[in-house]
Formats: structure tokens, C-alpha cells, sequence
């Protein structure tokens, strides 16, 4: 009887969490026209998320698309499909992992960024000064930062494609010596800007949405405490992660299903 | 409500769970135009009652009463419009450390008003010159010390110009100097500009010093006494006489509730029957 009364206990918890963090997200969409009010904040901001996060995006694009060439190529050329090689990695790249890899990178690095300092602010009672000047601390330090993060993730996994293609071209062309002027053109040819690029785009401001909105509920719910923040910094990686994770398998079949 | 009051706690109990209560059936009344000081020991629930009359928490039961108006913590239009009223000075002031000395005064001006930054520069500076500061306003907050950062918390909460002023523990963790200095600020800020001032504190003679009308309050929120300065020094309430005298012995018991010594340390009859 005990383990049914705990069972339903943590299942009304769980709950209970859910509808919080729902509240949190309606509240959050609320003000979100006040931060486009006030636009220079949100560059700030992008400045601080995106611009920072810029170095780590680049060189695992490029690695990434390094990589890529290399394995493709060895798989391709059994099939006599080496010449293709522009094009299967343009597609891996902006349907699937310019997105996700961007967005399990700005959890890790821009995601834990935002959580410590939300809550640092909130154990400084920076949040709780702001509120007593009537000043809502989800209009002034939030949305702006929410908003800076849905826009910066599409800006990153386009430069996480782009860097990414480059790098499977310094490979595919310049080290293995496949033609340049094939590699480029058989993209120009099989890329939609639509159903690819645009779907791609999508996805990575749905990331944007989720990552950014993980970290700020992580960072402003977190027990004022430094055993708090550091658990809700890892809270947010995790969460994050799984999320971005599974987002993108419905995501995928919703869009590039052939049924 | 008399005109002459601005706060009313109406037989407030409140409690951060269920199984803590920090205030039980609290009445008081803060005089408008007067400082005010709250005296009591740590844990007594002074912040907490700073917090109620902010309306950072809602009262489990009973009412605050602000210039006549009801406070609903749950009511944010209500709320954000008297916050507009209100500074408060932070025990640990806190500023905002992403900003300089300078922004963090000016942050309620840009935040809460249309002026000009002609205008709010010389608003902060006369501000952080009634604080003697002003020639900190381009330092960064890591820059300037314990006593600086309570000081510039003090220049952003009057920056509005606020009817109430709430000081939590002003004096905390200041030097001498800078105790008198804070002192002598708090009671000069309240003459000129009209406010009302509430100091919640245990630093007995700095309060006594500058406060008009002084509260004694002990754990559970308890009142043990209240009247003019010079009421309470000339006491002979026990309670009283410990807590402004600072004697250990009294009333007022130093050791937090706890098991008899013996059964702790294992000194009991039964640990003594065993060997």
C-alpha cells in the first residue's frame, strides 16, 4: 500500500513539475513582445549566447565535416557513387546534424552559460531587488535571453553546415581528389531550399526554443545555493540533450517521411 | 486605518512550510514619515516581515495594509504598482554585478521612467553623492567593498525618490566608521526626503540613535516591547534589558532546543547501566 502511495505521490510531482514548467513557458511567451520592444537587449544577448558560442560550433563543423567525407567516401565507392559525395553531406549536414549537434553544443556551452548565471543572479537576490523595484525580472533578464537563443541556433547550424560542406570539400576535393565542379554542382541540383534547408532551419528554432527555455526554467526554479546551481547546470545539459533528442525523431518523421 | 499609519500587519501568521511557522498572529503599526526600527535576534523573522510588506510572500493569515491598501501577493498589477512606492536596501545589497557602479543607480530611472540620460546622470550622481560616492560611479561592482556595495544599494534604492524605504540590516558586517556614517545617512535621507524608513536590524545602538520608535520582536515574531528609544533603554523588562544590554544570561536563551547533554553524549542512566 505504502509503494502505491509513493508511486502516485512522485506521479502527482512529476505532474505537478510538468505544470509548472507549462505556466513558466506561458508566462515567458507573455512578455516575450516586450523584449522586441526593446531589441538592443536581445543583441546583447545574442552577442553573449551566439557570438561566444561561435569557436566550438566552427571547429566541431569542421571536424564533423572532415569526418564525414572521409567515411562517406569509403562507403560511396564501393556503390561507384563517390562523385556524390557533395551531396550526401550537404543533406546529413542540414536535415540532421547542423542542427542536433549544433543544439547539444549550445546546451553544453551556452545552455550551462545561461542556467549558473540565472541562478547566481537569483542567490544574489538580484531577481528578488528587481522585483521590488516593480521591474519583472522575466520581461527584463528572461525573454531577452530566451529570444537571443531562438535566434542565434538557426544563425549557428547554418555555420555549422557551411563549415561543415567545407570541410568535406577540402577533403572530398583536395585531399581524395574527387572534381570540384561536381561536387558543388550535384548539390546545387539535389538540395531543395524547402524541403531541406528550410525544414532544417525549422528544426534548429525548435532546438533554439527548447535549449534556451531548459536553461532559463533550470537557472530561475533552481534552490539558491551553490550545490543548487551546480545541479541544475548539469539538469539543464541532461534535459537538454534528451529533449533536442527526441524532438528530433518526431521532427524528422514529420518532415521528411515519404508516406 | 489612522492617516498617520502607512503599514498595518494585522494579525499576520506566515510560514515558509507547514511545519515552520516565522511570524504567529502579528500585529504591528509603522508610523508614516518615522524610522522605524525592528530590533530581534537571527531567526526572529525581521527580513521575513520585509518580504510580506513587499509582497514577495502572501501572509498564510491576517493582513498588511499598505497606505490603506491591502496587499495580494497573488495580484502582480497590484503589486508592481505599490513596489513603485517602495526601495529597499538588500542585506548584502544586491547589485548587479554585470553592471558598473554608475548603471546599477541608473537601472530604475531607464527602467521605470522616460527621462532623458542628461537628466538620469545627474539624478545618479547626486545620488551617489548623498552616499558619498560619487567619485566610485565608473567602478565596476568587483571593484569596491562590502561597505561601498551597501552604500551604492542604498544610492538605487532612493534613485526613485521612494515614500518607503526598507533597510535590511544596514549595519551588517560595516566598520565603525562606516556603521556611523550608514547611521547618520539613513536618518538625514528620511528628514529631507519625507519618507518613511522601517530598519530591520540587531545592532542596538545605531538603531536607537536614529529611530523615532523602536520594536523588540523575538522568535515566532513575538513583540516583547515597543515605544520611543529612550522607552526601551529605560526598561526594566528582563528580555529588554538582555537584548539591549547584550547579556548572555536572561531570558533569552542562547542555546538552539535540544536533548539533555547526557542522553547526546551518551551519559544517560541507561548508557550508565550498561557499563
Amino acid at each position: 500500500m505504502n509503494a502505491i502511495a509513493a508511486l502516485g505521490a512522485r506521479t502527482l510531482r512529476v505532474l505537478q513539475g510538468w505544470g509548472h514548467a507549462a505556466l513558466f513557458f506561458l508566462g515567458l511567451l507573455r512578455v516575450l513582445p516586450q523584449s522586441l520592444r526593446r531589441f538592443g537587449l536581445v543583441v546583447v544577448q545574442m552577442h553573449a549566447i551566439g557570438n561566444r558560442s561561435l569557436l566550438i560550433i566552427l571547429a566541431s563543423g569542421l571536424a564533423v565535416g572532415f569526418v564525414l567525407a572521409l567515411q562517406l567516401y569509403n562507403t560511396l565507392i564501393t556503390f561507384g557513387a563517390a562523385e556524390s559525395l557533395g551531396l550526401v553531406v550537404n543533406l546529413t549536414l542540414v536535415r540532421e546534424l547542423g542542427p542536433v549537434v549544433t543544439a547539444l553544443l549550445f546546451a553544453g556551452r551556452a545552455g550551462t552559460s545561461l542556467t549558473a548565471e540565472i541562478g547566481l543572479m537569483k542567490a544574489g537576490e538580484q531577481l528578488a531587488a528587481m522585483e521590488l523595484m516593480a521591474i519583472d525580472p522575466r520581461a527584463r533578464v528572461l525573454a531577452p535571453r530566451f529570444l537571443a537563443g531562438i535566434l542565434s541556433m538557426p544563425l549557428l547550424a547554418a555555420l555549422f553546415s557551411a563549415i561543415g560542406i567545407l570541410g568535406a570539400w577540402l577533403v572530398g576535393v583536395g585531399l581524395i581528389g574527387l572534381d570540384g565542379g561536381n561536387f558543388w554542382s550535384i548539390q546545387q541540383n539535389g538540395v531543395d531550399v524547402w524541403r531541406d534547408v528550410a525544414n532544417g532551419i525549422i528544426k534548429s528554432a525548435v532546438f533554439g526554443v527548447i535549449c534556451t527555455f531548459v536553461a532559463l526554467y533550470q537557472g530561475y526554479e533552481t534552490e539558491a545555493t551553490p550545490e543548487g546551481v551546480a545541479y541544475a547546470t548539469t539538469r539543464t545539459v541532461v534535459l537538454s540533450s534528451l529533449a533536442v533528442l527526441g524532438m528530433d525523431f518526431i521532427l524528422t518523421a514529420l518532415m521528411f517521411s515519404t508516406r | 486605518m489612522n492617516p498617520d499609519t502607512l503599514i498595518e500587519i494585522d494579525h499576520v501568521t506566515f510560514g515558509y512550510d507547514e511545519r515552520r511557522t516565522i511570524l504567529n498572529d502579528v500585529s504591528l503599526r509603522f508610523a508614516r514619515g518615522k524610522v522605524t526600527a525592528v530590533l530581534g535576534g537571527s531567526g526572529c523573522g525581521k527580513t521575513t516581515l520585509l518580504r510580506l510588506i513587499g509582497g514577495v510572500h502572501g501572509a498564510t493569515s491576517g493582513r498588511v495594509v499598505f497606505d490603506g491598501e491591502e496587499i495580494d501577493a497573488r495580484n502582480s498589477a497590484q503589486l508592481y504598482r505599490l513596489r513603485r512606492r517602495l526601495g529597499m536596501l538588500f542585506q548584502f545589497g544586491a547589485l548587479f554585478t554585470d553592471l558598473s557602479v554608475y548603471d546599477n543607480v541608473a537601472f530604475p530611472l531607464r527602467e521605470m521612467t522616460d527621462l532623458p540620460e542628461t537628466l538620469i546622470h545627474d539624478i545618479v550622481l547626486m545620488k551617489l553623492n548623498a552616499v558619498g560616492l560619487r567619485g566610485a560611479a565608473r567602478l565596476k561592482i568587483s571593484e569596491v567593498s562590502g561597505g561601498m556595495a551597501r552604500r551604492i544599494a542604498l544610492a538605487r534604492a532612493i534613485a526613485l525618490d521612494p515614500e518607503l524605504i526598507m533597510y535590511d540590516e544596514p549595519f551588517a558586517g560595516l566598520d565603525l566608521i562606516s556603521m556611523g556614517v550608514a547611521a547618520k545617512l539613513i536618518r538625514t535621507l528620511n528628514d529631507v526626503t519625507g519618507a518613511t524608513s522601517l530598519v530591520i536590524s540587531h545592532d542596538v545602538p545605531e538603531c536607537m540613535a536614529i529611530s523615532d520608535h523602536v520594536i523588540l520582536m523575538s522568535n515566532g515574531g513575538r513583540i516583547v516591547a515597543q515605544g520611543t528609544p529612550a522607552e526601551l533603554m529605560a526598561s526594566t523588562d528582563p528580555e529588554v534589558r538582555q537584548f539591549v544590554r547584550g547579556e548572555p544570561d536572561g531570558p533569552v536563551k542562547f542555546h538552539y532546543p535540544a536533548p539533555a547533554m547526557a542522553d547526546d553524549f551518551g551519559l544517560g542512566a541507561a548508557a550508565g547501566a550498561a557499563r
